[in-house]
Formats: structure tokens, sequence, C-alpha cells
């Protein structure tokens, strides 16, 4: 089982919203810097991957519900944009790979965590 | 509205205003799910909702989202005042779209909203007057039983 903790540990990821549940399984992800597409395909209780960092990537996942938000490529939101992710439960982490290199980490930690 | 509506409330939703995008079907979500619907029916019911706030945002001058409940249904009409649609079966098209590079770069317009929003409703019904606005019409059967 792939955690969010070690889904972060394989992204030399940071936790841009403290004191939140890093337990919470990952089993299923989604990447686009498309919040159209997210709004259309993804499935709740997913990861969303996104180099997007404004605020509607925030508004759209917690609409759809996702577990936790994944910033690629080294950018870092607002801190409103992290403000309103922490208001509403959801995990911001960031990470300095790009998003080829997340998704590939990503998929390898979470085959490996299911053999 | 008809006597069993159970629920019934009016959002207006104000053309261009990004920076409040997402409110209105926030509030949805949360009302009906106060009202204990099933988080499928919930569910879809905000991402179509979400669509048509976003629509209004992106493309008209003003416009409103009213709910109503009965005890079988959810309903959203969407009513906006704006350029209208000329075709609406080429602004069905999945991928077809007139968004502003603005709208693109906050990660929308990528043509898939009205085609999402009816894929997520049970019943969808769309009129449009070129110069003056659309309506939708949105229904959601609570029993989560698509037809």
């Amino acid at each position: 089982m792939l955690t969010l903790k070690g889904m972060m540990t394989a992204l030399d990821g940071e936790l841009l919203t403290p004191e939140m549940n890093l337990e919470t399984e990952c089993a299923k992800f989604f990447a686009s810097d498309l919040m159209s597409d997210v709004l259309a395909f993804i499935q709740p209780g997913s990861i969303l991957m996104t180099g997007l960092v404004n605020t509607h990537v925030v508004r759209t996942a917690r609409l759809v519900e996702v577990a936790a938000i994944v910033i690629v490529q080294g950018k870092r939101p607002e801190r409103k944009v992290i403000d309103e992710a922490r208001e509403h439960n959801v995990p911001i982490i960031a990470t300095g790979c790009s998003m080829f290199e997340a998704c590939s980490r990503v998929s390898g930690s979470f085959l490996k965590g299911r053999r | 509205m008809t006597k069993d509506t159970v629920f019934r409330q009016e959002f207006p939703v104000k053309g261009g205003d990004f920076s409040r995008a997402g409110e209105v079907s926030w509030e949805i979500k949360n009302l009906l799910k106060e009202l204990g619907l099933s988080t499928p029916v919930v569910l879809r019911a905000a991402i179509a909702s979400y669509e048509a706030e976003l629509n209004i945002i992106m493309y008209a001058w003003e416009g409103r989202l009213v709910l109503s409940v009965t005890p079988g249904r959810v309903h959203v009409v969407v009513e906006d005042s704006g350029p209208g649609i000329e075709d609406i079966e080429l602004a069905m098209t999945e991928g077809y779209s007139t968004a502003t590079l603005e709208m693109r770069e906050l990660g929308f317009g990528a043509g898939m909203g009205l085609a999402n929003i009816k894929k997520n409703t049970d019943a969808f019904l769309i009129t449009s007057e070129v110069g003056r606005g659309t309506r939708l019409e949105l229904t959601f059967l609570t029993n989560g039983q698509r037809p």
C-alpha cells in the first residue's frame, strides 16, 4: 500500500499544508494541468498531480474530493492558495520533479507497494 | 416550483468574476450533503453546477443558478444574460471551445464543459438565443439510478 507519506518520500516532496494526515492510502492518480479534464474524468479520492498553482486548483480539488494535490516542477502556490487548501483539509505536496518524473516515481512506488 | 418542493434557493453569479468561481457550486454541494443525498448524486450535481457556474463567469454578463429539490429529484436551472450560443451542437462537442487565453491559463476552457454537464445529469435541456442568453435545465435523480 502506498500512503501519502510514502508518495511524498518518493517525490522528495515537501508538505506545504502542515498537520495533515499522511497515512491516507493513495490508490488512484490523475495528472493534468487542465481543470476542465479534472472535472470531466477524475475519480473522487484521487491524487491530483498538476503544474497549475492558482486558487482554482484547490477549488476544483475540494469539489471533486481529491485526496491530495501534488504540485510539480518546483512551483509554489501563493499563501492564499495554501490557506484555502488548509481550510478545506486538502494536503498540498510540492516536488521539484517534472510531471513526467513525478508520475514515473509515483507509479514505481505504487507498483512496488502492491507486490 | 411544484408543491412537493422541499427546498429551493437562488444563487446569483456575476460574469467575469473569476475570484469567486466555485463558491456557488460549493454551497450547492454542501446543501445537498446536508439534505442527506448519496455521495455519487451530490458529486454529479456539484460537478455539473461548477461547470455551469464557470460558463456564466467565462462567457455571460450575469446569471443565476436555481436549485430546487423534491423527494425524488434535484433540479438546477441555469439562466444567463449573455451572448448566447449560435450552434448548440457544435458547443456540445468535446474539445470545441471559444475560451480566451486567460481562461485557459486558469486551467479551464478545454471544451469539455457542456458535454461534462450533460454526462453528469439524468436529464439535460439546453436552449439559447443569440444576443440574449442561455438556459440549462439539469435534473438528477436522487435514487442514484441512471436512466
